[in-house]
């Protein structure tokens, strides 16, 4: 069925009883072209643009649990396309050229929202590297604006611009940034490709692989044996896990995130804010309920939650940045698991392994790249060649010394 | 998260700072494959889902390395020893 104020407007007047499901739970065939394990949004979105764009639609999407319930569901759903360096940008900017066309291209209301984001700053430093920023994302084609404090005041007048360390002096305003609906962008994805010939293959986790010789022509699974041309892994969080069952170690570890969400309020901000003089970062659901973040927690961890040490953290750079939240209650919060690399930066890449297709690392940035990583992946695996704005995350770059380290910090991945 | 650090006690995680992996040997610049061991030393992980071995340094205590033994599943921690006395940095001492 094809969604439209007509279907509304006829399933409006029968009760809503004539809804179909979006797309088939299907049951694994024997064998299929590709396999995609992981049905997150980076999987979803390869398997459609799979078949979409390269014609192949013999395709499986095998999910240990039900689609969209690892990080697709996790985490605060900010689009944004402000990097710097030349191995990113045009990447991230590519993800949001796509963003912004991706409800026509599905016909799926996934509220691309582009209410703008802003990075304040709070020194002469500051506004120095952000204007360089600003210049890189020009550069590659995306928009950005300094903005001075008079400026800043003028779009968010609550914030405590005279604080005593943290003076707010400015941000960098990228106006075509915002959010979207986290699940819709993965029910989206899963419909378009379902209707594309895809198979969505439920509570089906791969348990191992099958080989010949070196190569990677199956997966084993727990609703059986699958053979495929191609395997491609898009399961961030637990890439070193799935790697490993293939035989080879990623420079990735697993670091558990949290993310907040208060109770709900009436329209206060508008866009998304990322404080300068700290990691935390908020913005305002549809719901009205303020949704914020900051640092991972710092230590190796698959357990999906997080300590209180973190939580006070960003409550505290929270209130810095915006002391009349000080209020608020918490409704919830929730860790995801963050392939975090070791240069801060993803990987989309053949490895090795023939037969083997990788897309990880995605530290704490992978719901924004969730279309152009599906983009690229899928245009990895279907001609044996990187896609031109994916090119620098190869996975042999730490081998010769090609790192893309946006913040410089080196093979700590948890300080990325 | 509690530390047994085995100078001060019981102490919560957070007076402490992590370093990571502490199963990781550095290599002999002078071996022949020196290039690749430090590439591996340096880059890859085996990042387990279950027992973890990991520095920390207990930066607002006794100013010790600890060696702590954690399940990466549970967050439960089954043991913390001193690194060795005389390592000059705890990746040494391994």
């Amino acid at each position: 069925m094809r969604y439209s104020f007509l279907s509304l407007l006829a399933n409006g007047l029968s009760g809503q009883s004539r809804w179909t499901p979006a797309w088939r739970d299907a049951a694994p065939k024997p064998a299929y072209d590709v396999i995609v394990v992981g049905g997150g949004g980076h999987g979803l979105a390869t398997a459609y643009y799979l078949a979409k764009v390269h014609g192949i639609r013999n395709v499986a999407v095998l999910e240990k649990g039900v689609i969209g319930s690892g990080n697709a569901g996790r985490n605060t759903t900010i689009i944004r396309s402000n990097y710097v360096l030349p191995g990113n940008e045009p990447f991230y900017e590519w993800s949001m050229k796509l963003w912004e066309g991706l409800e026509q291209e599905l016909n799926y209301n996934a509220m691309v929202s582009q209410r703008g984001i802003l990075n304040l700053f709070h020194s002469d430093a500051q506004r120095d590297a952000y204007a360089r920023r600003g210049n890189a994302m020009r550069l590659a084609g995306a928009d950005s604006q300094l903005l001075d404090r008079k400026q800043v005041r003028a779009m968010y007048p609550f914030l405590d611009f005279d604080n005593a360390r943290f003076p707010i002096q400015g941000g960098l305003l990228q106006a075509r940034g915002g959010t979207a609906r986290h699940d819709a962008v993965v029910w989206g994805y899963a419909r378009g490709a379902d209707r594309l010939g895809v198979d969505i293959v439920q509570n089906c986790e791969v348990t191992g692989f099958l080989r010949e010789g070196d190569a990677i022509v199956g997966v084993e699974t727990t609703r059986g044996a699958i053979r495929a041309g191609k395997v491609a892994v898009a399961v961030a969080g637990s890439s070193s896990r799935v790697a490993g069952m293939a035989g080879l170690r990623l420079p990735i570890e697993s670091h558990v995130l949290q993310a907040f969400v208060s109770e709900g309020l009436k329209p206060l901000v508008d866009g998304v804010i990322t404080f300068g003089a700290g990691h935390f970062y908020i913005s305002q659901s549809d719901k009205g309920g303020l949704v914020f973040g900051g640092d991972v927690d710092g230590y190796n961890s698959y357990a999906q939650r997080g300590n209180l040490p973190i939580i006070e953290d960003v409550c505290e750079s929270g209130m810095a940045l915006m002391p009349r939240i000080g209020r608020l209650r918490l409704l919830r919060h929730w860790g995801g698991i963050m392939d975090m690399s070791m240069d801060g930066s993803p990987i989309i890449d053949r490895t090795p392994v023939p037969g083997f297709y990788l897309n990880a690392g995605w530290c704490y940035g992978g719901f924004k790249a969730t279309p152009a990583s599906g983009w690229c992946f899928a245009h990895l695996i279907a001609r044996d060649a990187p896609h031109e704005v994916a090119g620098a995350f190869r996975l042999d770059r730490f081998r010769t010394g090609h790192l893309i380290d946006e913040k410089g910090v080196g093979a700590q991945p948890n300080l990325h | 998260m509690r530390i047994p650090c085995p100078y001060c006690g019981e102490r919560d995680a957070h007076e402490f700072a992590i370093l990571g992996d502490a199963t990781l040997t550095r290599p002999d610049p002078a071996a022949p494959d020196a290039e690749t061991r430090f590439h591996d030393y340096v880059y890859l992980r085996d990042n387990p889902a279950g027992a973890h071995e990991e520095w920390w340094y207990h930066a607002n205590g006794c100013r010790q390395w600890l060696r702590v033994k954690r399940d990466t599943r549970t967050h439960a921690i089954s043991g913390a020893v001193a690194a060795r006395a005389d390592a000059t940095s705890p990746r040494d001492a391994a």
